[in-house]
């Protein structure tokens, strides 16, 4: 079930380098949102929609987080909306995470601005999930507050060091596996790191879900444009992220 | 109320707007925001004999006012169509049109010869998809090849023949009278346009496929002025699309010649597009006195 509708932005910061935190008072949408989902946004101009995942739901104020990079034009014009400005936004779209007993412990990975979804994913599992962060740099560094402040461990590495573990979100990931084996692992981020945990998951016997991004024109399923190759039962055929994902399990995917 | 129904090929539709073939998937994707009813008519993705895998990612690029596609006919296969697809569009009261490829004027013969005797109102051949190696535009873009496909297809089927034709030609004209002498009840236009665009800093094409169909905003005014040559060219009826985004546009590919018309991409910047463009129909002819919609088919006054 979806929506679409124009929504007020309540409140925008920026919270790294080219990175926009916009909250967004969306009611119905809100309401049925679930992590891992994603929100299909106009931009005036530009013909096709931009998909940004949710960051953060709260329903009770019938509002949404969504966090970006401005990657090319299209975010970049998104990221010129300003508070008590309106955002044509078509969702909650895609499948979302599938969340297991909140008891369990769980291992959130974001790979720099794959870092979002996350939170929302994380929050539910609350000191039960540990949210390993990677970015290229100091300066890039996103919502590591936020994932405190509802009461998950972090650990943050930096490529260069500049901030937290000299390191890739790969290495803490073994680490804390050998610690403490996670009933679950979550992971966003860019395809090579996605590739990266998912081997680490399987060959831990880990269930793990990514969530993964490819251009998109419907949104919704109806296009067939935004094909990702998967593997179900031993037949490979193309599925569609906006709608079979964008969360996969690891190993239904070939990335 | 104007009165929005149109009569196409004997084919009854309470309004002229069909969702092109491949941008509404079968009706399922957009129920959670209006009714299928609301449409007078859905094309079906193009469907083929035997299940295909569609090209490989990415397969959408943007573009000024539009987007490319190499989806490449991702399809269920024909026997999925009929049991899965089918029995859903019959409980919705909309004209049926199931567009059919084939890489073989044989694969063509056999998809409409199983569709006799099928629930589906009309026939969409299309012999213009430009994300096929095999077949597709190969048939389009050549007069006797299309003629010949033509008259096949015609012979093994009892339905409303329309042929859906592509862009990419010289003189898109001659291709039409060709189909028609071949025994077409319509025509549809326009397929989509080969582009391409590449990434400046990888320098690799944008789509995996390298070229890809251009639809959207952007073909609006050649999908105009193809389909005034093409209704000026035959006696057939005439099904326009390419680029309409709204009612107005709805109402000037009519005015060109076009009895029905088709939307496909506006729908992914809008997906209300349908509902909104049939609202914009019924205001503007109540506005200008058009008691029928099909009063205006044709009706532009060259200069
Ligand atoms: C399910 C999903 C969730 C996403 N969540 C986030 C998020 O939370 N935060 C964030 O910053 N980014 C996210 N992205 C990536 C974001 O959609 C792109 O960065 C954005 O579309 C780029 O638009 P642009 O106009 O700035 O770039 P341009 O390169 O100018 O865009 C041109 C076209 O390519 C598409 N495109 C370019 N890069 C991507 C990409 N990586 N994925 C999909 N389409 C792309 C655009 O949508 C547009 O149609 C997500 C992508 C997907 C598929
Ligand atoms: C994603 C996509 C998939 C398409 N698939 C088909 C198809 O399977 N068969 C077909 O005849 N046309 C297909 N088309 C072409 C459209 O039906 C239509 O002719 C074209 O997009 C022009 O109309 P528009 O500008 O309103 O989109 C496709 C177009 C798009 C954008
Ligand atoms: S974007 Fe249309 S099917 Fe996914």
């Amino acid at each position: 079930m979806y929506t679409q509708g124009l929504y007020e932005i309540i409140k925008k910061e920026q919270i790294a380098k080219d990175t926009f935190d916009l909250t967004i008072s969306c009611g119905k949408l809100s309401e049925l949102a679930k992590a891992g989902q994603f929100v299909h946004i106009s931009v005036p101009g530009f013909f096709l929609r931009r998909p940004i995942s949710i960051c953060n739901i709260d329903k009770e104020n019938g509002t949404i987080r969504i966090v970006f990079q401005i990657k090319g034009k299209g975010t970049d014009v998104l990221s010129k909306f300003e508070t008590g400005e309106k955002l044509d936004l078509l969702g909650p779209l895609g499948n979302g995470f599938k969340l297991l007993d909140p008891d369990k412990k769980v291992i959130t990975i974001g790979g720099g601005i794959g870092t979002p979804p996350m939170l929302e994913v994380a929050k539910y599992y609350g000191e039960n999930a540990t949210e390993i962060s990677g970015f290229r740099t100091k300066e890039l560094v996103i919502l590591q507050d936020d994932f405190k402040a509802q009461g998950n461990k972090t650990i943050l590495c930096t490529d260069d060091g500049t901030a937290g573990e000299k390191g890739f979100v790969t290495d803490a990931l073994s680490v804390s596996i050998e610690k403490e084996k996670p009933d679950f692992i979550y992971a966003c981020g860019p395809t090579v790191m996605l590739k990266a945990v998912s081997e680490i998951a399987m060959n831990n016997k880990i269930r793990c879900q990514i969530s993964l991004e490819e251009r998109m024109a419907c949104g919704v399923g109806a296009c067939l444009g935004c094909a990702v190759k998967m593997k179900v039962l031993g037949n490979e055929f193309y599925g569609h992220v906006c709608k079979n994902g964008p969360v996969f399990y690891s190993e239904e995917v070939i990335l | 109320m104007s009165d929005l129904s149109v009569n196409f090929c004997g084919v009854d539709m309470k309004n002229p707007l069909i969702t092109a073939s491949g941008a509404y998937g079968y009706g399922r994707e957009y129920v959670d925001l209006y009714p299928i009813s609301a449409i007078g008519g859905i094309s079906t993705k193009g469907t083929t004999l035997n299940v295909k895998d569609g090209n490989p990612p990415p397969r959408i690029a943007e573009t000024p006012s539009g987007m490319l596609n190499s989806v490449g006919l991702q399809n269920g296969g024909l026997e999925r169509f009929i049991s899965v697809e089918l029995p859903n569009l019959e409980k919705q009261d909309i004209a049926i049109i199931a567009n059919i490829a084939g890489g073989t004027i044989e694969e063509c013969v056999e998809l409409v010869s199983k569709l006799e005797g099928t629930s589906v109102d009309m026939i969409e051949l299309n012999i213009s998809c430009p994300n096929v190696k095999q077949g597709g535009a190969a048939f389009g873009t050549n007069r006797d090849c299309a003629a010949e496909i033509t008259s096949a297809v015609k012979r093994a089927t009892s339905k409303p023949l329309m042929v859906k034709l592509s862009p990419n030609v010289t003189s898109i004209s001659d291709i039409a009278k060709a189909v028609e002498a071949a025994g077409a009840d319509a025509l549809s236009l326009i397929n989509t346009l080969l582009g391409m665009r590449i990434d400046i800093m990888s320098r690799r094409p944008i789509l995996k496929n390298n070229v890809g169909g251009l639809s959207g905003p952007a073909v609006f005014p050649i999908a105009v002025r193809m389909v005034w040559q093409v209704a000026n060219a035959v006696d057939i009826p005439v099904c326009g699309m390419g680029g309409i985004s709204c009612a107005e546009d709805a109402i000037e590919i009519m005015m060109a010649g076009a009895n029905c018309f088709q939307i496909g991409a506006v729908m992914f910047n809008d997906p209300y597009a349908p509902v909104k463009i049939i609202d914009g129909l019924n205001e503007w002819c109540e506005k200008n006195g058009v008691k029928n919609i099909s009063e205006i088919v044709g009706t532009v006054k060259p200069w």
